[in-house]
This record gives structure tokens, sequence and C-alpha cells, in this order.
């Protein structure tokens, strides 16, 4: 029998059964269904840190203080106080290496204007950071050299501070807001950048010089970090060189590049990934056994048809060929309308804000498994079919 | 070569059997179904086969069909010997040679008897879909249902059926058709309508093999065999072939109830 009326033959097989092949595609459609949302909200989620990430900055590379040993106890890193002004400048100083370098120091607090207030952080910087974070100013200017040498009062803010404390000024440059009742004179406004992929609001920040945070509010003479951009390996060296750590010591900073982060990140969301569609491949298993199960049921109430075909000039290969082509049929449908019903999943996910991205590959791979499963979860039924005797086939009741 | 009893000329012989055996293993018991049966038939004769169950005409059936091969013995269909054939050869061999009609019709459910006529010819490469659609229509006006071509099987009665399952046998322009109680399941007056049938095809030239428990049929065919315990006993020629048609025109009409 040739293809074309396998086929017909096979589809009006499962459409004289029209409920019961669609109750065994299900399995199918449910498990392709999952394998594709999983995927999309896999693949969504690492786009989306990866744009999350790479709006931290261009090669943003951040210098902390290395936790360090004192007295056979590890410190926190954060008490460390390790990163000084001079390491600030041995950067700066070797600037091959490091298109933009920052210090950073940090405090957090609330900050109020006439009856308003809110809870932020003030991050001491240094100019060059609006580059390194790809940070533009939209209104006003950012504060000066001049500013920072002299520690003056003045700050950049990001657009929540100016929605949460002054919501109906029009004009926020030259106002004076209060940081732990040090005023600030807004000198500019930041771009929004809005949430990051840990959910942070990026525009709840003040940015000052570092060295007016370091001195009038933190009262200290370390830094939190070093923030720099397009920077090698060899910043390493020169921060061992000014700490004046001999070979084989411990570095007492670390150094993490976005790259890295990005990496982690990304592994991460593989593996989240990974595990959510392994789930879903044992449900297309299970649906393949359900599958098996109808096409046994299948052959055992056809057989008087299988003895007559065979009586009438069929051998084994063929009816072989027709069960096995139907199993096929029954699982690639349940593919392609689990396909659509993927799709349309994620366009529902999509609707309720998850970052979705449905990767090509992933609807080829169902479709192959698919055809995949019908032939492996057809072949015992359609192997019991053709080796049928068509003796007692044939008086089969 | 055989002298035809009607026309006195040299007829081909299109079935032999040379002491044919069939045993089957029943646990440890060995049961003889057929012990050593041979005889020929030549083309264009209505032979019926009789028995009571258990005389072996199943499995003689099974022979005859290539359904199944000789223990020992051999059987030729057409010239060729059948028992050192594989599975697909036989196969294949039905599909061209025999056109088989079965006591419960067994035609695929739901489905035209176009469709279910053509069904032979499905398994034959040589057929278009066009030359197995025309067959299967010539077919079926051959068999007087030139009127029901697209009636599902289940939209039709016994007697139509049956009609539609003689059509499907002889859409492969077969060597013998192979009949087995094909009136077993009608009642009397379609039964009788099924003979006529039967009859204008051996007038036709065909060769049928009639397979059956009923004594009254073989008066109507031109040879009766008789099988017992696994051998034959009785192989005679009809000399006086009644009409079933006559026989038809001579039942009371229909009574309804």
């Amino acid at each position: 029998m040739n293809y074309l009326n396998l086929l017909k033959v096979a589809v009006k097989a499962i459409a004289s059964n029209k409920f019961r092949s669609f109750l065994s595609m299900l399995g199918i459609i449910i498990g392709v269904a999952a394998v594709i949302i999983m995927m999309a909200i896999g693949q969504g989620s690492k786009e989306s840190v990866r744009q999350n990430i790479s709006q931290m900055g261009t090669n943003l590379i951040m210098v902390r203080p290395g936790a360090d040993m004192r007295g056979g106890v590890r410190q926190d890193p954060s008490a460390m106080q390790t990163l000084k002004q001079e390491d600030y400048e041995s950067i700066v100083q070797n600037k091959k290496y490091v298109t933009y370098v920052s210090p950073e120091v940090s405090a957090g607090g609330q900050v109020i204007y006439g009856a308003n207030n809110t809870t932020t952080t003030i991050y001491g910087e240094s100019l060059e950071y609006f580059d390194i974070k790809q940070w533009s100013v939209e209104q006003g200017d950012s504060f000066s050299e001049e500013d920072i040498r002299k520690a003056a009062k003045v700050c950049v803010v990001g657009k929540t501070i100016i929605d949460e404390l002054m919501p109906n000024v029009n004009e926020p440059i030259g106002k004076t807001i209060r940081f732990k009742s040090i005023p600030f004179r807004i000198v500019g406004v930041l771009k929004s950048k809005g949430y990051n992929s840990w959910g942070m609001d990026q525009d709840n920040v003040i940015i000052a010089p570092y060295t007016t945070v370091m001195k009038r509010i933190l009262a200290q003479t370390f830094f939190s970090s070093i923030n720099c951009s397009a920077i090698t390996e060899e910043l390493t060296d020169i921060l061992r060189q000014t700490h004046k750590i001999k070979d084989g010591e411990e570095d007492d900073f670390t150094i993490r590049s976005q790259q890295e982060i990005m990496d982690t990140m990304s592994s991460t969301m593989d593996s989240i990934t990974i595990i959510l569609v392994v789930a879903a491949a044992f449900s297309l298993i299970v649906a393949g056994i359900g599958i098996m199960n109808i096409m046994l049921v299948s052959v055992t109430e056809r057989t008087k048809e299988i003895g007559l075909r065979m009586s009438v000039g069929a051998r084994g290969i063929d009816i072989s060929a027709q069960f096995l082509i139907e199993s096929i049929m029954i699982s690639v449908t349940g593919g392609v309308l689990g396909i659509i019903v993927g799709w349309l999943g994620t366009v529902l996910c999509a609707n309720f804000g998850l970052p979705v991205s449905i990767p090509m590959w992933s609807i080829l791979l169902s479709f192959a498994v698919c055809t995949i499963i019908g032939i492996l979860f057809g072949f015992f039924p359609a192997k019991k079919a053709a080796t049928m005797d068509p003796i007692e086939a044939i008086r089969y009741e | 070569m055989l002298k035809d009893v009607k026309t006195g000329t040299d007829r081909k012989v299109v079935i032999r059997l040379d002491n044919v055996r069939r045993d089957f293993k029943v646990g440890e018991e060995t049961v003889h179904a057929l012990r050593g049966v041979s005889f020929e038939i030549c083309e264009g004769e209505f032979v019926t086969i009789m028995g009571t169950s258990g005389s072996g005409k199943s499995t003689l059936l099974n022979q005859l069909g290539c359904l199944d091969t000789p223990t020992s013995g051999e059987y030729y269909l057409d010239g060729i010997p059948v028992k050192k054939m594989k599975k697909n050869e036989r196969a294949l061999l039905r599909n061209r040679k025999i056109g088989f009609v079965f006591q419960n019709y067994n035609l695929l459910p739901k489905t035209t008897a176009v469709e279910n006529v053509e069904l032979p010819l499905m398994y034959n490469s040589r057929y278009s879909a066009r030359e197995r659609k025309e067959a299967a229509i010539e077919a079926l006006k051959a068999v007087g249902l030139g009127d029901r071509l697209y009636h599902k099987s289940n939209q039709m009665s016994g007697g139509q059926m049956q009609r539609v399952a003689i059509a499907r046998a002889l859409v492969n322009n077969p060597t013998i058709i192979l009949a087995d109680e094909a009136t077993g399941n009608l009642d009397t007056r379609t039964s009788f309508e099924m003979l006529v049938l039967f009859q204008k095809l051996y007038n036709e030239g065909r060769t049928i093999i009639f397979v059956t428990h009923n004594p009254e049929i073989a008066q109507y065919s031109s040879r009766n065999i008789t099988l017992r315990d696994g051998k034959i006993r009785q192989d005679i020629v009809n000399p006086n072939i009644q009409s079933a048609a006559e026989a038809l025109a001579a039942l009371p009409a229909n009574q309804d109830d």
C-alpha cells in the first residue's frame, strides 16, 4: 500500500474515534505545551537578565575589599578598610588598563524635602561613574571635579527621589534636600533606568561626590568598592603592587567583572530551565505510553480488520506501517496542537509580565520528539498487529 | 488436464492437492485435521465442500486460501507449489489469485461499498487510484449494487453487505473464489439470492469453491466434495444442477410479521 493510502487510512481511523484520539493526544498536547512554555520562560528570563546586567554598565568590574584573617577569624568583607584613596589614584595613574574608574562609598538613610521624606541610598562617586554606568543626566548637570575636590554638598538624584519628595515641583534643579540632616543641593536629575532584574528600583538613588559622602556622612577614609570599566586582568597586579602583597600571599580584595556575573546568572537560569524542561519531558514519555495503550486497544479492536486485510493480500509490513503511521499521526497532531497551546500559553505569560521568548529550536525539537514518540510507542502495537495469524484474526469475535 | 463434463474440451487445472496432511499440536497430543487429501479442481467448476464440524473443512479452506501450509503433501494453486512459500509470498499469491467471501461479510466499518471493494487492489501497486475505483464500480455492478456504490457498510442489509463482499472477491479477477459459509448468516430468501449470484458467476466461467455445512446447497453446484475426519468421503459431479433462480421464484413471498 502506498503512503498516500496509508495516510488516508490513518486519518480515517483517527477520525472515526475522534474523542478517543483526542484524549490520547491530550498527553502530548500538554507535554509539548509545557516544554514550549518552560523553554520560553527560561530563555526569556535569561535574555532579560543579560539585558539588565548590561544596563549596569559596560564591562563593569567591581573591586571590593577582600576577606582577611585577623587573629584566625575571617572578617566580613564590608568591614574591611583595605581600599583607600591611594588605590584609586594608582588605578587612575595606570589608566592604560582602564577606561573609567570611580571609587564608591554608600550610605542608606532618610532623605527629606519639605514635609516629604523617603528612604534611599546615597552613593559617593567620581564623575566617571556616569560613564561606567552609561547613565545620563536628563535635567541640569552632574557635579564637577571642583565639587569633588571641595567635598561640595551637591548631588544628582534619580527619578524616584523627585517623584517621592517633590511631586508638585516643576524645577527640581537648585532645590535643597536633606540627607541625615546634611543639606544637598540638587544639580541634576538622572534619566530613568527602571527596575533591574533583582527587582530593585535603580532610580531610587542619590549620587554625590565621593569625597562629600566619605567626609560629611560616613567620616571614613576607605572605599566600599572601586568600579572600573574596560579593564584587564592587570588590575589585580596594580592593586597587589600598591598593597605591597608578596607573591604567594592572598589578595586582600576581590575583583568581579560584569561578564562573570552574567555568566553566573546565565548558568543559574540554564539549570533552572533544564530542570523544568526535563520535568515536562517526562510528561511526554507518559503521554507516549498513553498512545501505546490506545494503539494496543485499537489493534485488538480491529483484529478482524487486520485478518481481512491480510487475507486479501496485506503483508505484515503493510499492517505494521498502517498502525505505525496512525500512532505517528496521533502524536504529531498532538505535537502541533501542543505547539499552538504552548504559544498561546507563552503569550498569556507575557501578558502577566513574565519575560518570554520562544526559541525556534524548541519548536523543531518538540516536533522531532513527537515523531520519535509516535514511532517508539507505536512500534510495539504495530508489531503485534503485523504478527497476527490471519486465520485466527479473521474469525476473532 | 481433465475432460470438461459440460463441453468435453480440455480444461486447465487450477487447484491440485497432492496427499495434503495437516497436523496440529495441542499440548502433548497431535490432532490430524487433514489425513491425506488429494483432488483437482478445474477452471470454471462450482465446487461445494461439505462436512460436519470437526471434519477438517475449515482446515482445508485455510489450505486452499493459502492462509496456511500443509504439514506434508503439496498444494498447487494455478500450478504454483504453496508449501514452501513464505508468509509474504503467500500474501501476494492471495492478493492476485484468490477472492474470499466470509460468513460475516467482514466489511470495513463506516466505509463505502466502493472503498470496501477497492481494498484488495490497495495492496496491488499495479493499480492506480482511478483504475482501482473503476474496477470496484464494475465489480459492484456485476453483483447488482450499481445503485449503492457510496452507501456505507452500516447502512446496508445483510444481503447487500454480502454482495459487497462478493464484489470485493471479484475485483482482483481471481483464479478462484473461496466462499466460507457465505449464506450462513442470511435468511432463506437472501441465501437463494446469493446462490443465484454465484450461479451467474459460474456461468460466466469463474471457479467457485463454496465451503458449507448445509447439504441443500450441493444441488446448485457442479460438484460436491464431502469430508469426514480429515479425509474425502465422497467426490461427486452433479450432472443435474438445479437453478437457484427457479428455487427463489418458487419461495413463498415474504410474510410480514
